[in-house]
């Protein structure tokens, strides 16, 4: 403990040589014992919205009334990536995990947990399975069979205290680099580790670092590609806002084995929280001396900056990013040459996505042999999934690559809500295909999820049950597509417009025989001819569902008939007159007045008036269940009796 | 426009000197105006020593701009995939009827402007509706219905 | 020593270092199609048209972009590309007013070439949504008219207001199918910095930027623009005996083909009805004298008369008259007295012969012209 005494204020404490970092880091510890019950509240942007900020005030006064704000501290943490479940709280030491914590449970908490010692149950997690209650993170099966590498750090964490990233072994790897690597000795550890880009394409790491290495160039910039486009993906974003040090870290190592003196995080405009603990993050870098002239007392100078991006999905593209920043639209330049020979400003620029950087000091820490025993022999590592849709546990996933499709959504998912059958699975969003139930035990890799017709992707995983149609979905990615297309090549923007129309078409009943041979056709076109990457993968989640499910678009264009009962002109609503009571609900209720009948007469739905909007369904009392919904032609749809 | 002139020469002061400085600019313009007038288009254009053409491409390219005066507050309803399979566009189809303006237009007194976006990454907490920064999730029709009659009510008694 | 070979379509063909293979191929005589591509300004490759197979790319590759390498092997027609190439046709005249009848650009027009080049397949074609774009035609300048719905957004205009003329006036804006040609703030061209140089229209290869008075010419003059002291080669259309276009000598070391407003419009004023073909004197009454002077009939007059102006209108002198009475009127002044002022619509040989005349005959260096750059 004498060593400590020489740290006079942590808050003006300047780390200017690798011993520094460690005095710094072992003080903090020491710190830590003395504390002796930690609440942790989520603030990511899920538990946010659910309310945490009020249940974290809630603790904070509590506490303050009792006079324990010495013993009991209350934390601001990153995503626990339960997002569903929120707020969520954690009470140290024992580390119980609480779930949907509103603020007036706060009380309960702090008298029976805090200071009794005494688990409050009914904020538990309860196995829907088993019954059985979770008293911690990792009794719940959402957590159980993940691996969590790149997420270690989220909801444990200040995501804004570098004090807290030091603590759990933070800027160690950059330390160590600095003192006993070579620049190449870097790239050499992360090529073996077999790393690869985690923003979709996968190309390897070590790879680019190396190419971006070798041409020599006064200034070479690193990029942090936070712009996650993709609907339906929010890990990045978890990982900027619940560690962003982490991110920085990664930066400057990756900085360090190109040599790059500058680095640019590129975040989404959606996400200020991101931006606001990024900024904070390298504020206190800088502070610190971790960032700027001659770090640590090397010769390695580094500085980061936040660019906000503004609204063009298509920027996540790597050329596109680039002319962004540069402060123009965002248009794909044709490759080569390629960003690592000629990038910002013409120079040598490196564009890892953020999740690829968050691996970075992992694998410097533990060595390469550590992170490449992980995942499968071609695939290394993990990969964060945000597991949404008609799932149970919607959330995050961090999970070994080569874990199949099936334990992603059935054992940590906890399978379809409500005891509907799967459909199928939507991986790597607009860019990325529908996977069948019958593929369900491929393992997770870039070239398994190709093979079927998908990718990975920046990793959004849209489970669907059999209320999802098939058609809509495709129709839905490439309305997506046709919006965010640049727009200056011809078949991207042409095309996908044009597949749009004809999916609209058929989902509006008026699909031709013939449309899904000209869908392919347009789709060829489209992902040969397209210029950039977004062209060239847009046309995946047409080309996927076609192939597993042709038979649904069949249906759609020659019967009419929309099996998920989506497509509203396919569907209509009737009344089962046998079942009808006649009480008026749906009469009352429906916005348009399409219903006709009156008491003690059995009620009709006037199909001219009806625009589907299925209330009345809604409303028709669960015991009389009088209402359905039914697609395809009137005539063969007219059986009676249960 | 003298004392928005002033305003504008503010901000660029900050920017003097930064390079590829344009979208942060028009972001920080945005900011103060709540829309990019033109006026300070050209006045931007020229402090960067760009073609005025050039700066229209960028404020038209990405979705965050406005060039036309947008309401005090903002509602955009999340159409991303989580949302979407979840009824997002039924929630976009109330808010429009209550607000009676359809998607990307602003209410005739200024008061609200309905957009959709395509992805918050609140997808956890699909479907989600966002008013000016403050997020509203797992919304149903019924929900958005109430949260926007409230603010109009709102509306009535300020006005 | 500085030739690449490759092969093209089983052909070996000798190119220059640094080529693309569009060049390569076209000095070959071997056909690839292009939309997008001018050869005046820089290649994006954005309308993939001349998408070609290169032996051991993963992907199709733009002809016009890619620089040619020894021993490539490069196939630029195949029932692959074939295909490809007539979707993307398909969907650029799903996105275009075709109505050729119409159209002034009808029988120069790029996307008349690439069908009957390429071809379509009608079947897909029919289902492709025709959408009757409807922007509002651009008539605001004088001399030529935007109309945004011909056109196909292969940014030649653009590339060229940027990299030949300098000016910016235009950019390619908003984005996916709303991509546009723009001025800012999508105001009329004639309120843009445009100068009216007209080089985007003569590059255009669809009707959307024609110039507002569209006659073919039967024969062409090569000339040079009167205008002003550069000296800009020309080719003045003519159809009967009336100039009906102007175009730029791409040949000429002066201008390599480009013209400014004036040289590219500025044309009718050689067949105007006011144009006099004759020198015009300009006199007053207290200066001409009653007995030399015929008065003008109310009726007009025969314009290869000179005219004296008498009371606000002009009246009919001779010839002779006329350089009378500039002689002796002329006679007055001598030496440094005097001062001549030359035109650029002149002629060298008229230039030469006035300053000779100012010199030797008024007596004095005194001697200026107009135009000077």
């Amino acid at each position: 403990m004498g060593k400590s005494v020489s740290i006079q204020s942590i808050e003006a404490y300047k780390i200017d040589s690798a011993e520094s970092l460690v005095l710094l880091r072992e003080t903090l510890l020491a710190d830590q014992n003395k504390t002796v019950k930690l609440v942790n509240v989520c603030c990511g942007s899920g538990c946010m919205s659910s309310g945490s900020e009020q249940v974290r005030e809630a603790f904070i006064s509590g506490i303050k009334g009792l006079e324990l704000e010495d013993e009991i501290k209350v934390k601001k943490t990153g995503c626990h990536g339960f997002c569903e479940r929120g707020p969520i709280v954690v009470v140290g030491p024992e580390n119980i995990f609480y779930q949907h914590v509103t603020k007036e449970d706060v009380p309960e908490i702090i008298s029976e947990t805090l200071l009794e010692d005494r688990v409050v149950k009914r904020l538990l997690y309860e196995d829907p399975v088993t019954g059985q209650k979770c008293f911690h993170e990792n009794d719940i099966p959402f957590y159980k069979k993940q691996k969590r590498i790149v997420l270690k750090n989220c909801g444990n964490i200040d995501p804004t205290s570098i004090e807290d990233y030091i603590k759990v072994d933070g800027f160690q790897a950059f330390a160590k680099i600095l003192s006993q690597m070579a620049p190449e000795g870097v790239i050499e550890e992360i090529k073996l580790s077999g790393l690869r880009g985690r923003g979709g394409a996968g190309f390897p790491t070590g790879i680019k670092w190396e190419t971006a290495r070798n041409v020599s160039s006064e200034e070479k910039y690193i990029i942090c590609n936070g712009d996650e486009g993709d609907p339906g993906a929010f890990m990045d974003r978890s990982v900027m806002e619940g560690d962003p040090y982490s991110v920085i870290e990664g930066m400057m190592i990756a900085g360090y084995a190109i040599g790059a003196s500058q680095g640019i995080i590129y975040v989404r405009a959606e996400y200020p929280l991101a931006v606001h603990h990024l900024s904070t993050a390298i504020a206190r870098a800088t502070d610190m001396g971790l960032l700027g002239h001659n770090i640590m007392g090397r010769g390695f100078d580094f500085v980061i900056k936040v660019v906000k991006g503004a609204g063009a999905f298509v920027c996540g593209e790597e050329t596109a990013l680039i002319a962004s920043i540069e402060g123009k639209s965002g248009r794909p330049k044709p490759k080569p040459p390629f960003p690592a020979i000629q990038g910002l400003w013409g120079k040598p620029t490196v564009i890892n996505n953020v999740e690829t950087l968050a691996n970075v000091s992992r694998i410097i820490l533990n060595g390469h042999e550590w992170y490449s025993q992980i995942g499968t022999a071609t695939d290394k590592g993990t990969k964060i999934f945000s597991l949404v849709g008609k799932v149970r546990n919607v959330g995050l996933v961090e999970v070994e690559m080569g874990t199949t499709l099936r334990e992603i959504i059935f054992d940590i998912g906890g399978g379809i809500q409500g005891g509907k059958d799967f459909k199928a699975v939507q991986t790597g969003g607009p860019s990325g295909g529908c996977i069948p139930e019958e593929l369900l035990d491929l393992p997770v890799g870039y070239e398994s999820l190709a093979k079927a017709g998908s990718i990975i992707g920046s990793g959004g995983m849209l489970v669907m049950d059999e209320d999802t149609c098939i058609v809509n979905i495709a129709r839905y990615f490439l309305d997506f597509a046709r919006n965010e297309s640049c727009g200056q090549c011809t078949p991207c923007r042409l095309g996908t417009k044009q597949m749009f129309n004809i999916l609209q078409d058929i989902t509006r009943g008026k699909g031709r025989p013939g449309d899904i041979e000209i869908l392919l056709e347009l789709s060829d076109a489209v992902k040969q001819g397209s210029l950039c990457g977004l062209g060239m993968t847009v046309p995946n989640p047409v080309l996927s569902t076609i192939r597993y499910f042709r038979k649904e678009y069949e249906e759609h264009i020659l019967e009419g008939r929309c099996r998920a009962l989506v497509c509203r002109a396919l569907i209509f609503y009737r009344i089962k007159d046998y079942r009808c009571k006649a009480c008026m609900k749906c009469l009352h209720a429906c916005p348009v007045d399409a219903i006709v009948g009156a008491k003690w007469q059995v009620h009709e739905i006037d199909q001219s008036k009806c625009i589907k909007c299925g209330t009345c369904m809604e409303v028709c009392p669960k015991r009389f269940n009088a209402v359905e919904c039914v697609t395809g032609k009137i005539e063969n749809s007219g059986d009676k009796g249960e | 426009m003298d004392m928005n002139t002033e305003k504008l020469n503010k901000i660029l002061a900050v920017f003097q000197g930064e390079r590829g400085g344009l979208i942060s600019i028009l972001q920080r313009v945005q900011e103060e105006f709540g829309y990019l007038p033109e006026p300070a288009l050209s006045l931007i254009a020229d402090f960067l020593h760009l073609p005025q053409s050039q700066v229209f491409s960028v404020a038209t390219f990405y979705d965050n701009f406005y060039l036309t005066r947008r309401g005090d507050h903002l509602i955009s309803v999340c159409q991303g995939t989580a949302c979407h399979v979840l009824g997002a566009r039924d929630i976009l189809e109330t808010a429009e009827n209550c607000l009676e303006i359809k998607t990307g237009q602003t209410t005739p007194d200024y008061k609200y402007s309905l957009e959709r976006v395509a992805c918050l990454g609140s997808c956890a907490l699909a479907p989600v509706v966002l008013v000016d920064n403050e997020v509203h999730s797992k919304m149903t029709p019924r929900k958005v219905k109430q949260l926007l009659t409230e603010d109009i009510d709102d509306r009535k008694i300020q006005a | 020593m500085n030739k690449v070979s490759l092969n093209i379509n089983g052909i070996t063909v000798k190119a220059d270092k640094g080529a693309t293979i569009l060049k390569a191929a076209q000095d070959a005589g071997i056909y690839i199609p292009t939309l997008c591509h001018c050869p005046d300004v820089s290649s994006i490759g954005v309308c993939r048209l001349c998408l070609v197979r290169i032996k051991n790319r993963r992907r199709f590759e733009p002809a016009c972009r890619t620089i040619i390498e020894e021993g490539m092997v490069v196939v630029t027609d195949d029932p692959e590309i074939q295909r490809l190439r007539q979707v993307i046709l398909e969907l650029i005249l799903s996105d275009h007013d075709f109505n050729c009848l119409l159209c002034p650009k009808s029988g120069q027009c790029r996307l008349q070439e690439l069908v009957n080049r390429i071809g379509f397949n009608e079947h897909r074609f029919s289902r492709l949504e025709h959408v009757a774009k409807d922007l509002p035609i651009d008539t605001s300048n004088p001399f030529f008219d935007f109309n945004p719905n011909k056109c196909v957004q292969c940014t030649i205009c653009v590339r060229t207001c940027h990299e030949i003329t300098g000016n910016d006036a235009i950019d390619m804006a908003y984005r996916s199918y709303d991509l546009r040609v723009s001025t800012f703030a999508d105001k009329p061209i004639k309120e843009s910095v445009c100068v009216s140089c007209g080089e985007c229209m003569e590059r255009c290869p669809v009707g959307a930027l024609i110039p507002k008075k569209v006659e073919h010419p039967t024969r062409e003059v090569k000339t040079t623009c009167p205008y002003c002291g550069v000296g800009c080669g020309l080719y003045l259309g003519i159809r009967g005996n009336t100039i009906v276009r102007a175009r730029g000598d791409d040949e000429s070391p002066v201008n390599h083909g480009g013209l400014c407003v004036r040289g590219r419009f500025g044309y009718s004023f050689v067949n105007s009805p006011d144009r006099l073909s004759i020198p015009l004197m300009r006199a007053y009454d207290e200066y001409a004298k009653p007995s030399s002077v015929v008065e003008v009939t109310e009726e007009g007059r025969p314009i290869t008369l000179p005219l004296v102006k008498r009371d606000g209108k002009f009246v009919e002198i001779t010839w002779d008259q006329a350089i009378k009475y500039v002689a002796s009127s002329l006679a007055h002044y001598k030496g440094d007295k005097i001062a001549a002022i030359s035109s650029a619509r002149c002629t060298n040989e008229e230039n030469y012969l006035f300053q000779k005349f100012t010199r030797v005959v008024l007596k004095t260096n005194n001697i200026d012209h107009c135009a000077r750059l």
